[in-house]
């Protein structure tokens, strides 16, 4: 199909769009410009009713529709015993007391980078998927993708299979044609709920908050994300639809710069298939024509509704639904499978040439892959080996800088000091924090620790889940001098976590 | 002319319209349609915002919008939020003796910031944003142990309520230390200077300065230095000196000695605002026990334990 295929007949806007006299510098008869075309400047979305089909390849289309879905809208209702002192739910990111919990792991705010890790890996991910099957995400794993095929199964069981849809499309508008239609976005809208509303179950405690939500009584921004969601969902899936991939994700033109030679496409092996011509013609001239019988199905199937025999194109998310309609036809004309098929350009030039056709699982054996899968794979393993060995007992130490030093009564001088005592366990814990480093006599007492209880050391309980803040005053006698010295916390329980942290003590006259 | 109309570039197939520039001509590739629409609402929408919300630059201000929003009012309102949130707060604080705000930890935590915060707007241009005062001007280090007044919770706030040497109050806290220039000769002096010294452990003092001071000087600092918090007189026998420990400021001190004004806050602040001003105060590090009879204010070790274990407040999730 052409891009003058796709020129609609100028509407009555449009037509107010073409004559804004818009004219172009050249206009006017340079030497060597043409007369402007008269076309419409804006087009109209053509619609897309793309044909039932099924194969290998819907079927896995469909696999990973249910799975990704059942994720999304399952995940929030998962429960997670973590004790009196945690939520139970096994996957929450909880914004309000900023932790995020995901079934036995626990991420506070100071290890964002567990997440950006996790980021970094989905973006190496899709490095690594493109690298190896393509274009894979778009076909089959991008939420606009799912959303779309979900929608479309909508239109089909409503309205029927393309020719129906099609049919009731250029119909007249009559009290069937409303029912069918308000039914459909009916439909539509209650996905679009469905879908924005179980996004903010993981914010929250999802059964108090499905109430909270049915009752009114939830917060404004959880309604607000819901409206948006839901909005959004049903703006994009039911009427943008391919639009979103070809006009709005920046994703198909990465994706693009990253595909070469030996990326597995979805690919139309023209060499086999032209020149095309119908059944009858082929069988009465078979020298003169290919494989292809140029049925159209190819086309009647895509999601996108491209035609896939033009080439490689942005708008093509290889989903492989033309493979499953294009096999079928082969099957049924009795000629090999595969006319439409995955493939990579090396691929297809070997082939081209004459070489038997290559399995396309070998595309995915070749350095660029593996170095990916290295990258990938050795992000994750770092990331679980600190996740692994990571300290649940944590001390920072800041000293008063105004004033750094307090001279007492009895000459001793007095430091003090915010320490933040942090505990990731989901129990309240005795912590012991004790003076390293300082001259004999020094002691230490707290904001609640009164100074007639100053010693060395002191014990000190940290809630659950928490970080304690406590204000400390370290001591050392007159006439002693000091300088650097530590503050050593140690976990009171069987674990015995320990974290040193140096710091100043600072004395009048400087040290 | 019209023949080139429809001329099709053949590596894309798609329509040409006609314009060229050294050779490399334009395709056409039309605007999908809603990308208009997209544009025409929001031209659309800014006309709603303008009616709505300020907009146009007028020589002193903006247009105002009909929904009178501005940031300034927005602003305001949520300081006023603030406050109301805080009425609470204050009204606790108002309701409960200052001796026994430390036996209600979460109300003594936030006394103390909100004395924290009024600090920094009332006193820290003498005493110092750290509240340690300045040496030079004579004004008190407030974290430390030793208090000239008094450093009680209850006694603080009646300082700051009240004020030293304050014209505004009758209850401030006044007394004059007697100017003893004349009076003493310069060996006299030399000898006096010699013996409070002394007293803090700077050298072995003298008969002379002994005899001086016991008839001058210690009906108010006491015979061993340790001064009077009710007459306001300094300790002499500690570390710590309002206007340094040289000689020759000792000597100004007794010849002709300084007394430092505090204003009252009574006639500027509310209250409550005081009562936080002394929780903060008392709460650097140097203050001092309060002394009652009643059992139940003064915490006993395992109180103070029990306090230890079950207190929450303080911690944050970060």
């Amino acid at each position: 199909m052409t891009a003058s295929d796709q020129l609609q007949q100028p509407g009555k806007w449009a037509d107010a769009l073409d004559k804004t006299g818009v004219t172009r510098a050249d206009s006017s008869g340079g030497p060597t410009g043409g007369p402007p075309v008269d076309g419409p400047l804006y087009e109209k979305r053509k619609s897309v009713h793309n044909k039932r089909i099924d194969g290998p390849f819907r079927r896995f289309k469909w696999l990973v529709m249910v799975v990704t879905l059942a994720i999304y809208y399952v995940t929030p209702w998962l429960r997670w015993d973590r004790g009196p002192y945690a939520p139970d739910q096994a996957v929450l990111i909880d914004l309000a007391n900023r932790r995020f919990y995901m079934f036995d792991i626990e991420i506070w705010p100071h290890e964002f980078y567990f997440v950006a890790g996790l980021l970094i890996m989905a973006g190496i991910g899709l490095f690594l998927v493109t690298s190896a099957v393509g274009r894979a995400w778009c076909g089959y794993a991008c939420p606009q993708t799912v959303w779309t095929d979900l929608f479309q199964h909508v239109d089909r069981f409503i309205d029927g299979d393309r020719n129906a849809r099609m049919r009731l499309d250029k119909a007249p508008w009559g009290p069937s044609k409303i029912a069918r239609r308000g039914g459909k976005w009916g439909i539509y809208l209650l996905i679009s709920l469905v879908t924005g509303g179980a996004w903010i179950l993981y914010f929250a405690d999802a059964p108090t908050l499905f109430a909270e939500f049915f009752f009114g009584t939830a917060s404004p921004v959880a309604y607000m994300t819901v409206a948006v969601l839901t909005g959004t969902t049903f703006w994009l899936g039911g009427f943008m639809r391919e639009q979103v991939c070809i006009y709005m994700c920046p994703w198909p033109r990465i994706q693009a710069a990253m595909l070469d030679e030996q990326s597995l496409i979805v690919t139309y092996k023209d060499w086999r298939g032209e020149q095309r011509g119908s059944l009858k013609k082929a069988q009465k001239e078979p020298e003169k024509f290919g494989d292809c019988i140029d049925c159209r199905e190819c086309v009647a199937v895509c999601p996108t509704g491209i035609d896939i025999r033009e080439g490689q194109q942005v708008g093509c998310i290889t989903c492989a639904l033309c493979i499953d309609a294009c096999d079928r036809v082969m099957k049924d004309i009795g000629r090999p499978r595969g006319l439409i098929d995955y493939a990579t350009l090396d691929q297809c030039e070997a082939e081209a040439a004459g070489a038997p056709a290559t399995p396309a699982w070998k595309a995915l054996l070749r350095p660029r892959t593996f170095i990916y899968f290295g990258i990938w794979g050795g992000i994750g393993a770092a990331m679980l080996f600190a996740l692994g060995t990571r300290s649940h007992t944590d001390l920072t130490v800041s000293p008063d800088r105004n004033p750094a030093f307090m001279l007492l009564k009895d000459g001793s001088v007095r430091n003090a000091y915010t320490l933040r005592l942090r505990n990731m366990e989901g129990r309240p814990r005795d912590m012991e924090i004790a003076l390293a480093g300082l001259p004999e006599g020094a002691v230490l007492w707290t904001d609640r620790i009164g100074s007639d209880a100053a010693a060395p050391a002191q014990t000190i309980a940290v809630p659950a889940d928490e970080t304690r803040v406590v204000r400390a005053y370290v001591t050392v006698p007159a006439g002693s001098a000091a300088d650097q010295f530590s503050f050593e916390l140690t976990s009171l329980d069987e674990q015995r976590e320990k974290d040193t942290v140096p710091t100043t003590f600072a004395m009048p006259g400087g040290n | 002319m019209m023949a080139d109309k429809n001329r099709v570039d053949e590596p894309t197939g798609t329509e040409l319209v006609g314009h060229e520039w050294d050779g490399i001509e334009e395709l056409n590739t039309p605007l999908p349609r809603w990308w208009l629409w997209t544009f025409y609402a929001t031209i659309a929408w800014s006309a709603v915002y303008v009616v709505l919300y300020p907009a146009w630059p007028m020589v002193s201000q903006a247009t105002e919008g009909v929904l009178g929003w501005s940031s300034r009012g927005a602003l305001a309102d949520e300081m006023t939020a603030a406050d109301m949130a805080r009425v609470s707060t204050f009204e606790r604080i108002a309701a409960t003796e200052i001796t026994k705000l430390s036996a209600d930890p979460e109300l003594m935590g936030q006394a103390i910031a909100g004395g924290a915060a009024a600090f920094k707007q009332h006193c820290i241009q003498c005493h110092g944003a750290g509240a340690a005062g300045y040496e030079q001007y004579g004004y008190p280090n407030l974290n430390d142990d030793d208090w000239i007044w008094g450093g009680e919770i209850g006694e603080i706030e009646y300082t700051l309520t009240h004020g030293i040497r304050w014209d505004g109050s009758d209850e401030t806290r006044i007394t004059y230390m007697p100017a003893f220039e004349g009076i003493f000769d310069r060996a006299q002096v030399d000898a006096l200077v010699g013996h409070v010294l002394s007293l803090s452990g700077n050298g072995s003092g003298n008969a002379a300065g002994a005899e001086l001071y016991a008839a001058n000087c210690a009906a108010c600092h006491q015979p061993s230095g340790a001064g009077d918090h009710a007459q306001g007189a300094p300790a002499l026998n500690d570390a710590i000196w309002l206007y340094g420990k040289s000689e020759a400021s000792i000597r100004q001190q007794i010849l002709a000695p300084r007394h430092g004004v505090m204003p009252g806050w009574s006639d500027k602040l509310d209250p409550v605002t005081i009562r936080m001003l002394a929780a903060y105060v008392h709460s650097r590090g140097g203050g001092e026990e309060t002394i009652s009879d009643t059992p139940a204010a003064e915490p006993d070790e395992p109180d103070v334990a029990q306090a230890e274990v079950s207190g929450a407040e303080g911690n944050d999730r970060l």
